[in-house]
Order: structure tokens, then sequence, then C-alpha cells
């Protein structure tokens, strides 16, 4: 059993990153749609709010590390450029999405939209946290702020949502192969 | 600026809401420079190359950047400006989830390609 060092940056990104700030969008949202609400009645102890505050920077942290590693690491294998007369197009992703008319939409729709849409998720959360670290508990008195934060949360879990999902029909179709071969486990 | 942010009264919690209502529309700026600056990069050789600024990531690279750099410098200016005042936020709120929204829409492959 092995995997290539480029297959294995795409699954740190995608599975390790992306899937992980979008399992912690759901913890984030319903927390601050319950607990911060103006009607609710249940106290914020001081713990409460330190674990969210830590909570959303971590989630700040995960985004940037996701778009970070997708755009400067995976993107340039991506795309990168097939030399005249390549036949085998397996190291080429882009290349070979866009060979054929049944694929290259995966391209087209796809990457297109998900290499710009994936960086309104780091915009959206950093400003999330920081928000909530000056704000805290104050957000319960602080409505409007609170609306805010929670609309630009949701916006951000829709858009790691949709690059997720097109990340995960580019590798689908068009894997990000090649580079040093890891062995995980011999078999029998 | 101070017509789209006319100081109101302080909640009753004292607190201004300034810091927040900078952040919230300096987000919405920083995303909406996103998908201007794509669809910028898509339309003109000159930005597409221009935006070039690391080769093996392409236009992304200076697209990115350049919109990470506007919204941080928003940010920071919005914030100086606000920081000790409460603001009308209806109206910011509205303003920035316009731009957020317009930003989604605009990244969108089939809207964008219509500009």
């Amino acid at each position: 059993m092995e995997i290539t060092a480029r297959s294995l940056w795409t699954l740190i990104h995608g599975m390790g990153f992306g899937a992980l700030y979008l399992l912690a969008c759901s913890g984030v949202l319903i927390e601050l749609y319950r607990r911060y609400s103006p009607k609710s009645e249940c106290p914020i102890s001081p713990r409460d709010e330190k674990f969210l505050k830590v909570y959303l920077v971590a989630m700040a942290a995960l985004a940037w590390i996701t778009v970070l590693t997708g755009t400067y690491i995976i993107y340039p294998w991506y795309r990168a450029v097939a030399p005249v007369g390549t036949v085998n197009l397996a190291g080429f992703p882009q290349v070979m999405l866009k060979s054929s008319p049944d694929t290259i939409g995966w391209h087209s729709l796809g990457m297109e939209w998900k290499e710009h849409v994936a960086w309104l998720v780091p915009i959206s959360i950093t400003m999330a946290a920081a928000v909530f670290v000056r704000y805290g508990r104050n957000l319960r008195s602080q409505p409007q702020l609170r609306a805010a934060i929670l609309c630009f949360t949701l916006t951000s879990f829709l858009a790691a949502g949709i690059a997720g999902f097109f990340g995960a029909m580019l590798v689908k179709n068009a894997p990000v192969e090649g580079g040093r071969v890891i062995h995980l486990m011999h078999g029998e | 600026m101070n017509r789209l942010a006319p100081t109101v009264p302080a909640n009753s919690a004292g607190l201004p809401n300034g810091s927040g209502a900078a952040a919230i529309l300096a987000a919405g700026i920083g995303s909406f420079m996103v998908a201007v600056l794509a669809i910028a990069a898509d339309n003109s050789a000159a930005v597409k190359s221009l935006l070039n600024f690391y080769r093996p990531s392409g236009p992304l690279s200076g697209v990115t950047t350049f919109a990470v750099l506007v919204w941080l410098i928003a940010w920071g200016i919005l914030d100086w400006r606000w920081r000790n005042r409460t603001v009308a936020l209806g109206r910011i709120n509205a303003v920035a989830l316009v731009l957020l929204g317009m930003s989604l829409l605009l990244t969108f492959p089939p809207i964008a390609d219509l500009f």
C-alpha cells in the first residue's frame, strides 16, 4: 500500500484541514445561534467564552492553512503544463480535464469557482473570530453584530462546502499525482 | 464614511460597536475584491500578467494577495475611524452582506463570464 507525496498533500489539504473546518463550522454556528441569542437565558461563564474564542481563532488558522496549502502547494501541481507530445496526462490534472468535453466542466466550472470562492472563507471567519474576541458575551446585547457574524460564518460554511465538493470531484476525475512514493505498509 | 456610519447612542452594555462594524465592512470589501480581481485578471492580459506574483500558482496568487491587502488596509482604516464610536450597524451590515453575496455570485464562473 503506497501513496505519492502529492496525493498525501491533497489528502491533508482536503480531508484534514478542509473537512475539519466544515465540521468545526457546524459547532460554532449552533453555539452562536443558541447561546449568544439575546433571548437565551443560559448564563455564559468566562470559561465558555474563552473556549469559543480559542475555537474561532483555531478555525481561522485552519481556514488560512487550507487556502494557503491549496493555492501554493497543490494548485501548482494541478496546473502543471504538459510538454508538447505528452501522451500520458496523469501528472497534469488540468490538461487532462480540458482534454475531454466530458470532463472540461470540472475545470472550467469546478476549479475556476473553487480557487476563488475558497478565499472568502478565511476572510469571513477571521472577521468572526476578531469580533468575538473583542466582544465575547457582550454579543448578547449587540444582536446586529451577532447577526453579521452568523451570516459571515454561514457563508464561509457554504463557500468551504463548494470548495470541498469540487475538490473531491476534481480528485475523482483527475487526481493530483506524482512526487516521492511513500510506502504505507506491505500486503500479504 | 460618516454618512454610512452616523454615530448613534451606545447600547445598554455601553461597548461601542465601531470596532465590530469596521471588521464586518472590511470583510465585505475584502471578499468583493477577490471576485472583482478574479474577473479583471480573466478579462485583461495586462492585469493577469500584473497579478502573476508567483508563477507556479499564476494570477490566483496576485488576486488573493492583493484582495487580502485591500481587506487588511480597509480594516485598519475603518477601525481607526470607528473604534470609539457606536455606529448605525444596520446599514453597515446591509452593505457588507450585499458585498459578500455579490462575491459569492461573481466568483461563480457562468456569472463571472458575463463581464
